[in-house]
């Protein structure tokens, strides 16, 4: 059902509303930009750059906090209904994903002074392109969200599938560059890690999607055939967030 | 007085009932009361239009929507309660375990005794708390002995939760208690003639937060013995105390269904609109 747009009899709530809906945005912008700035640093081996979006992380978990803190403020309050609570049940997730996705940032930004020996990203060329569609997807789910808009939430889910690809495409590259250059297999791994880092991004774009799927449709994304990752076995564990 | 148009005659009134079922039965379990294309006018004034649902035993149902918009007056329709309005003229069929409540030989002070209401106000008699609950069995003959009556007044007030308050003092006034202990003493007087459907018009429009609580508890015990109806301004307390929720616009029933879905997605704008707090 598409949003009527009228405002609330009690125009408190609609503050509200807007408040968080402006701090989503101001997340999700602050996020995406961490990922652009982490690979810009990455390409131009710019230390000082990559300092910059680990310091500047912390500016997307407060921001995860207060987003929360006023989520649940509201929840309490106003006792939301139907879309109204659909969406503040939205926001809450979506803020904790977002900040997942700064620290994937900050994450590629900390590996930046590892890989300083060539200066160049070897078998990994295709991580800027994978960076550029995962920062896409970043985007348009937060303005899928913005809009109320499903359709736009689907395809971003649909277009995850890119990033699935290129992450299987530089995993196989970098694989065998390890096998023909034993000696940079450290730094060759932590260019998997970075690949690794992007496709959860996509990923995390993609939950961002089905919860705006959710908040404007009332029902469950359906279900995306993700077909077989080869690499899905090779994963690294959990356990880097920060 | 209320009359009753013969313009739906039972045979099209079952074929109705077939079309229209998939639409108004949002209910499991067996049926209690089944309305038919109701209408209701005060005078030229059309106050219901054309309203068709389903009362489960199993399932606490609530009314709501603005003021205004004839969820009362279609309560009151389910015990003929608006009889009593000169004005009033019902039409449609109401049936009540499948027999026309509406029917002219149908008795209402009988009906009445089925199909209990609590109102708004609480308004026990002026007189003892025993009285109070034992007028109903009294008037319908339910007891055959001191000791039955006695019964009935201890098993009506401890469902309705108030023995443990009153037992020490049933020859109190019951207009000495207060605004809660009213209200439930009410209910307990709509159990002792043991009715089959308890129709609540607004039941804690009058009282505090701990004594709404109360009631709503009483409401969940109550549920699966009695069927219950429930008319309520109070969104939070359709939510908290109903399985299934009728929204009522200008006289017209909007959305009937499952209380958890019509509170968390709507089919309707206007329903979303209303319970979101967008109305008007």
């Amino acid at each position: 059902m598409p949003n009527s747009g009228a405002e609330h009899t009690v125009k408190a709530f609609d503050t509200d509303i807007n408040e968080l809906r402006g701090m989503v945005a101001e997340i999700g912008g602050r996020s995406e930009q961490a990922i652009s700035k982490a690979m810009r640093a990455l390409e131009k081996h710019d230390l000082k750059l990559a300092e910059e979006v680990v310091a500047e992380d912390k500016l997307i978990d407060d921001l995860e906090k207060r987003i929360d803190d006023l989520t649940f403020q509201t929840i309490a309050l106003r006792a939301p209904m139907a879309d109204d609570l659909r969406e503040l049940i939205a926001t809450f997730k979506i803020s904790g994903v977002v900040e997942r996705i700064g620290d994937y940032a900050k994450n590629i930004a900390k590996r930046v002074p590892v890989i300083a020996s060539t200066h160049k990203l070897g078998p990994a060329s295709l991580l800027p392109s994978m960076s550029n569609i995962a920062s896409q997807l970043v985007r348009d789910s937060l303005e899928a969200f913005a809009r109320r808009d499903a359709d736009l939430a689907l395809e971003v889910s649909e277009r995850d599938q890119i990033v699935d690809d290129f992450y299987t495409s530089i995993f196989r590259s970098v694989i065998t560059y390890m096998i023909e250059n034993p000696k940079d297999i450290g730094e060759a791994a932590h260019l998997l890690f970075i690949a690794k880092n992007l496709e959860r991004i996509g990923d995390h774009a993609t939950n961002v999607a089905e919860m705006v799927y959710f908040a404007a449709k009332g029902e469950p994304m359906p279900e995306r055939d993700r077909g077989e990752n080869p690499t899905d076995l090779l994963e690294e564990p959990s356990g880097d967030s920060e | 007085m209320t009359e009753l148009l013969d313009s739906t005659s039972s045979s099209e009134s079952s074929t109705m009932t077939d079309s229209a079922a998939s639409a108004i039965s949002a209910g499991d379990g067996p049926l209690k009361m089944t309305t038919r294309n109701v209408d209701v006018f005060y005078g030229e004034k059309q106050a219901i239009k054309d309203v068709s649902i389903d009362v489960t035993m199993d399932n606490v149902t609530a009314f709501i929507g603005p003021s205004g918009c004839g969820k009362s007056t279609f309560l009151r329709c389910l015990n003929r309660m608006n009889d009593t309005i000169p004005i009033a003229k019902v039409t449609g069929d109401i049936t009540l375990e499948g027999e026309d409540i509406y029917a002219p030989q149908m008795d209402v002070v009988q009906l009445r005794a089925r199909v209990g209401m609590v109102f708004q106000k609480p308004n026990p008699f002026p007189k003892s708390i025993y009285d109070n609950i034992a007028y109903g069995p009294r008037i319908h003959g339910l007891a055959s002995s001191k000791d039955e009556l006695d019964n009935i007044v201890e098993t009506s007030l401890q469902r309705a939760g108030l023995w443990g308050e009153v037992q020490d003092r049933l020859q109190d006034s019951g207009t000495a208690l207060s605004g809660g202990q009213q209200q439930r003493l009410c209910i307990a007087r709509a159990i002792a003639v043991d009715p089959e459907v308890i129709l609540m018009d607004e039941p804690c429009s009058a009282l505090d937060p701990i004594a709404t609580a109360k009631i709503e508890e009483l409401i969940h015990e109550l549920r699966g013995k009695y069927a219950i109806v429930i008319v309520t301004h109070n969104m939070q307390q359709a939510a908290r105390v109903s399985q299934r929720t009728a929204f009522f616009h200008l006289g017209t029933l909007v959305e009937y269904g499952v209380t958890s879905d019509i509170f968390t997605n709507p089919t309707e704008e206007k329903t979303r609109d209303y319970i979101t707090g967008r109305y008007g």
